[in-house]
């Protein structure tokens, strides 16, 4: 084919799902050039239709799904109806695929290498031999440590972050025109991150394959899509290169998109000297039964009335760790949790019904926290009637208001079964079996993490609100270094089971840092294009001025 | 009224058929007395009479009516598999409930006396403790019970495990919430449709395992009519080339076939499947 013709094009692309017996349209008439070479960055919502557009571009769709109307053309050839041999001709040689989690796509009984070097000896594009000295160089590319060896690893035997390299490595093998990356970083940590962002935006400029980047996170496309497509209900919101897009969105809906960012809670009069801590860690250590060394070590942190200390650092850092120490799960080996100054009991077994009372928890995802098989009225109730024996009309009362205070209608919802209620309206029914406990501590386990930009900012005010209307203790549990900066009083930095650094949210904000904190806070990607560039040649100047 | 209808409209031929065979079955067990002709252990012949206008399926062994023990058998044999089924999952889910929630020791007492039964051949075991025990009603019933429960616990803890690590259950543990709470409201719901899906097909075995016990005459004692016996008492009449030995033998299977269809429309559901 020509030079000319655009690598995929998309017109007036109308796909269905079936759902009730009906088919349901998911992607309502969407067109979509990319041309060689070029990197699209695909954003939306969960829902949008934006892996649905994604796997499109393959020619593929989702069992359940089918091409309604308009067509995909790839390189010239007509995708939507063309015979399941020539779909699976194209892909993997001429265009791959880079899922969300690596660690569910690789098949975890081979090598990596061996499951490398499988399409292109199938494709008959490479011998085997001549693929696994390619497998190398590419890790090398990518910059994975050993790449001499660490392919011949199992997929559990390296981290997630080389994983997803490793994966990138994969879809690499027969140097296709494109690959699709569908979130590929989400799952990962702000500093693994950076490395998958750079190896992945490297290694597509170095090959010039085109790429369609499907995220919700607006400040990690930015850098890597020269073009940005916005998405909302299967249709396109809006559509330019991503520098204009940023600096002048035209709609309302991306304008809100990037306003999210700017929520951040007022700041709050510190605790007075003498004041009683709600809840206080003492020199915390804590093991896992059988491990050899403690997951927490030596953690102190003090949780005041009307306060939110955010607890930080990567996954490992035994952040979940405190707050199954605190509800009592994992007990401590030495060290105190206080209660208003009396010593909690260890084992959750061994506290009064009023002590576990005081210290609720929402968890991080509510489809696994909210029991499928109980009716709202129940699961916000429970907590009502078994610590505080309220029961028949008065019950019913609460329940309502309650719901009301959470900012859902009770007439609507009262009755209806957890899968009845979208993400965001789920999270809130999290918040409210906390609260109807009436407790003066509540742990926030990653509640915003699973949700969507705006839903998660609905969920931050609201917590915000209830704080200063029922003076709440919040210790909020997050990897996500922006919503700190919108709602922490105070921060703590933790690594690999200590506190690196704890003060004021300003304190920790303003350098100097510790080093590791400067790490996690310069990790954050930010809403300019030539963030990770910048990041990158100042990290190399610092690395060569230190040698 | 017209959803109740379009929900029975989507019910597949054969779940529906399922439906209608146990509900006779049901309907015949409840008003044996008024069904049937004569009473239940009533010599009412000679013996063997052929099939006739007074005795439609002819008369037993000892001149009873083999109409009437066929209804009055339903009751027997239905009931009792009943029973027993019910309290095979009240011991096998409660096992395997305490097992999964309470972890460590418990799970492993338990898990490991499981084993233990398991690994002795269901027919001979039971043959064994109801030779010790006696062959009441009673006896039959919690033998069975304590050999097929252990079926049960094993398919009830798998699916309890995976509940157990469900953030739900572990916000109703501290919670405070007691043993009988986390097992009966946040566990049994959950893990319901693959057990309503195990209690059809185990009352099948159960089933089949009293009519074979009582076959071997160690089941429903004489001179209570049940299926299982009624074969072995008339299975010389076979021999003369008289079907009747088959109608209580076929009256079981059909049983069996129409549990099975609904168990299997449930498991289908169950599994989420569309087509």
């Amino acid at each position: 084919m020509s030079k000319d013709t655009p690598l995929v094009e998309i017109r007036n692309l109308v796909i269905e799902g079936k759902s009730d017996n009906q088919w349901q349209p998911i992607v309502k008439g969407l067109d979509l050039t990319l041309n060689r070479g070029e990197v699209l960055g695909l954003i939306g919502e969960s829902g949008a239709g934006k892996s649905t557009l994604g796997l499109a571009a393959m020619g593929f769709v989702r069992d359940g799904c089918r091409f309604a109307e308009g067509t995909v053309h790839f390189d010239g050839t007509e995708l939507t109806n063309s015979d399941w041999e020539t779909r699976r001709g194209l892909r993997s040689t001429r265009i791959a695929y880079v899922a969300q989690s690596a660690a569910a796509s690789f098949n975890p009984a081979f090598q990596l290498i061996e499951q490398h070097v499988e399409f292109p000896v199938l494709r008959q594009t490479h011998t085997a031999e001549e693929a696994r000295e390619d497998a190398i160089a590419l890790y090398e590319k990518l910059r994975l440590p050993d790449p001499g060896n660490i392919g011949f690893r199992y997929p559990h035997q390296v981290s997630g972050g080389q994983l997803q390299r490793a994966m990138t490595a994969m879809a690499m093998a027969c140097r296709p025109d494109l690959i699709i990356f569908d979130e590929p970083t989400t799952a990962l940590d702000v500093t693994t991150q950076i490395e998958v962002l750079s190896a992945i935006r490297n290694i597509v400029e170095e090959f010039g394959t085109a790429a369609i980047y499907i995220t919700h996170d607006l400040a990690v496309v930015a850098q890597m899509a020269s073009k940005l497509m916005i998405l909302r209900h299967g249709e396109i919101v809006e559509e330019a290169p991503t520098g204009q897009i940023l600096t002048s969105p035209k709609e309302d809906y991306t304008r809100s998109l990037w306003a999210v960012r700017s929520f951040a809670t007022e700041h709050k009069k510190e605790p007075s000297p003498e004041a009683q801590p709600v809840l206080s860690l003492q020199s915390v250590t804590a093991t896992y039964p059988g491990m050899a060394w403690p997951v927490l070590k030596d953690v102190s942190i003090d949780f005041h009335a009307g306060r939110t200390v955010a607890i930080v650092g990567e996954s490992g850092s035994g952040k979940s760790t405190l707050a199954r120490t605190i509800t009592g799960l994992l007990p401590p080996d030495s060290g105190t949790v206080l209660l208003e100054g009396k010593e909690l009991p260890g084992q959750y077994k061994n506290r009064s019904k009023d002590q576990l009372r005081q210290a609720q928890m929402i968890y991080q995802i509510a489809d696994t926290a909210l029991n499928p098989k109980q009716k709202i009225r129940d699961i916000i109730g429970r907590p009502m009637q078994f610590y505080r024996g309220l029961k028949g009309r008065e019950l019913t009362e609460e329940v309502r208001a309650l719901l009301s205070a959470i900012e859902l209608d009770p007439d609507t919802y009262i009755d209806r079964l957890p899968s009845e209620l979208s993400g965001g309206q789920k999270q809130r029914i999290g918040i409210a079996r906390a609260l109807a406990a009436k407790p003066k501590f509540i742990i926030c386990d990653e509640v915003t993490s699973a949700l969507d930009q705006l839903v998660a900012e609905g969920i931050l005010k609201l917590l915000d609100k209830l704080q200063r209307e029922f003076e709440l203790s919040y210790m909020f549990i997050t990897h996500d270094i922006s919503t700190v900066r919108a709602i922490a009083d105070e921060v703590v930095v933790m690594k690999t089971g200590q506190i690196v650094e704890q003060g004021s949210r300003d304190q920790i904000f303003s350098p100097p840092h510790e080093a590791y904190t400067d790490l996690l806070l310069s990790s954050v990607p930010e809403m300019d294009p030539t963030w990770l560039t910048r990041l990158l040649e100042e990290r190399a100047s610092k690395e060569l001025s230190e040698l | 009224m017209t959803s109740a209808l379009q929900k029975l409209h989507n019910i597949p031929a054969t779940a529906l058929f399922g439906m209608f065979v146990i509900a006779c079955y049901i309907f015949v067990a409840l008003f044996a007395p008024v069904i049937a002709p004569y009473g239940e252990s009533e010599i009412v012949a000679y013996e063997f009479e052929p099939w006739s206008r007074d005795f439609w399926l002819g008369t037993d062994s000892l001149g009873r009516d083999m109409a009437t023990r066929m209804i009055y058998g339903a009751r027997n044999t239905i009931g009792i598999a009943f029973v027993t089924t019910l309290l095979t999952f009240l011991l096998g889910c409660v096992a395997a409930f305490l097992s999964a929630t309470l972890q460590g020791w418990v799970d492993q007492i338990i898990s490991r006396a499981v084993d233990v039964i398991i690994s002795i051949p269901t027919l001979i075991f039971a043959l064994l403790l109801l030779t010790i025990f006696g062959t009441s009603v009673y006896s039959l019933i919690i033998v069975i019970a304590i050999i097929y429960s252990t079926f049960v616990f094993r398919i009830a803890r798998a699916v309890a495990v995976g509940i157990v690590v469900m953030d739900y259950v572990e916000a109703a543990q501290i919670r405070g919430e007691g043993l009988w709470w986390i097992m009966s409201r946040e566990i049994l719901p959950n893990a319901a449709p693959p057990l309503v899906a195990e209690f059809g097909l185990r009352f099948c075995f159960v089933f089949l395992t009293i009519s074979g016990l009582s076959f071997l005459g160690l089941g429903i004692q004489p001179p209570a009519a049940d299926w299982g016996s009624m074969v072995r008492e008339n299975a010389s009449l076979i021999t003369f080339g008289d079907l009747t030995p088959l109608i209580p033998a076929s009256a079981i299977g059909l049983l069996t076939i129409a549990v099975n269809f609904i168990v299997d429309w449930m498991l289908h559901k169950a599994s989420g499947l569309k087509e």
